[in-house]
């Protein structure tokens, strides 16, 4: 057992766990916490993953901007217990059953139907992945997609300030 | 090292984690975090696929970069959409929000 693969047990079993703790948790300043966690514990397993500059933008924007977005937006409702219950009874059954369908699904394809053997992966230098080369293609070979995503971005703000704000008059 | 399939399962895993909190909660905020938590399981697989099938381009990471300014758009759409209905209704509970059944 390398010290690699020790790691990735240990942030797999934190990840799932905070996972079902951000389901399990009825109050959702609780769920925001654990969700927080488990984005953390993704950084690291980018880092492990030879791809730091993923693994800040993920603490920044993640675990950073869009969870205070999400705990703002909980205490300005202050709905932090509400919606508790379960109106339509057969709802988590269903779900429990399409879920882990889906994960069937996916473990079969993983384990069983892909046969081929999956490539050993070579060494990379550390200076790959770093933001400049990926600068670099972001600002070449996908800047179309990148100023695409420069209006998808204005747009949700525009529509942001137009759903959220008082109408007058 | 670590096989891509154990990471492609963690990934999988999560996915469905969040797939069940989509279907089965009631809070409004909590469905977002649930699809929060599955976009996050796609960065995942696409971070992995890079790292292992193709590790001298780095698309994965410009995909995954990609998917990041997207999560943000939809999280703040969709909190504003919250806000505006919590105005409306004065809850965030998804079945009382019923305006546009018929």
């Amino acid at each position: 057992m390398s010290t690699q693969l020790i790691l990735f047990f240990i942030l797999a079993v934190i990840a799932i766990l905070s996972a079902i703790g951000m389901l399990v948790s009825k109050n959702s300043v609780y769920s925001a916490m654990f969700l927080v966690l488990n984005f953390v514990t993704i950084a690291v397993l980018f880092l492990l993953l030879n791809a730091p500059f993923i693994a800040m933008v993920q603490v920044t924007i993640y675990a950073g901007a869009i969870m205070v977005l999400f705990l703002f937006v909980i205490m300005l409702l202050g709905t932090d217990m509400a919606a508790e219950g379960i109106s339509m009874p057969w709802q988590p059954p269903i779900a429990i059953l399409l879920s882990g369908a889906l994960i069937l699904e996916f473990a079969f394809i993983l384990f069983f139907a892909q046969q081929d053997v999956l490539p050993q992966i070579e060494a990379i230098s550390a200076a790959f992945g770093s933001p400049q080369s990926i600068g670099k293609l972001l600002f070449n070979f996908y800047l179309l997609p990148f100023e695409v995503t420069s209006v998808l971005l204005l747009v949700a703000m525009v529509g942001a300030i137009i759903l959220a704000q008082r109408e007058t008059g | 090292m670590i096989p891509l399939s154990w990471y492609l399962i963690l990934a999988a895993s999560i996915f469905c984690i969040g797939l069940y909190g989509v279907l089965a909660r009631r809070n409004a905020i909590a469905i977002l975090m649930g699809i929060e938590l599955m976009l996050n399981a796609v960065n995942i697989n696409l971070v992995a696929f890079w790292r292992y099938l193709t590790p001298s381009i780095i698309n994965g990471q410009v995909f995954a970069i990609i998917v990041f300014a997207v999560a943000a758009s939809e999280v703040a759409v969709g909190l504003a959409l919250i806000i505006s209905i919590y105005r409306r209704k004065t809850t965030v509970a998804v079945e009382e929000i019923n305006l546009m059944k018929w």
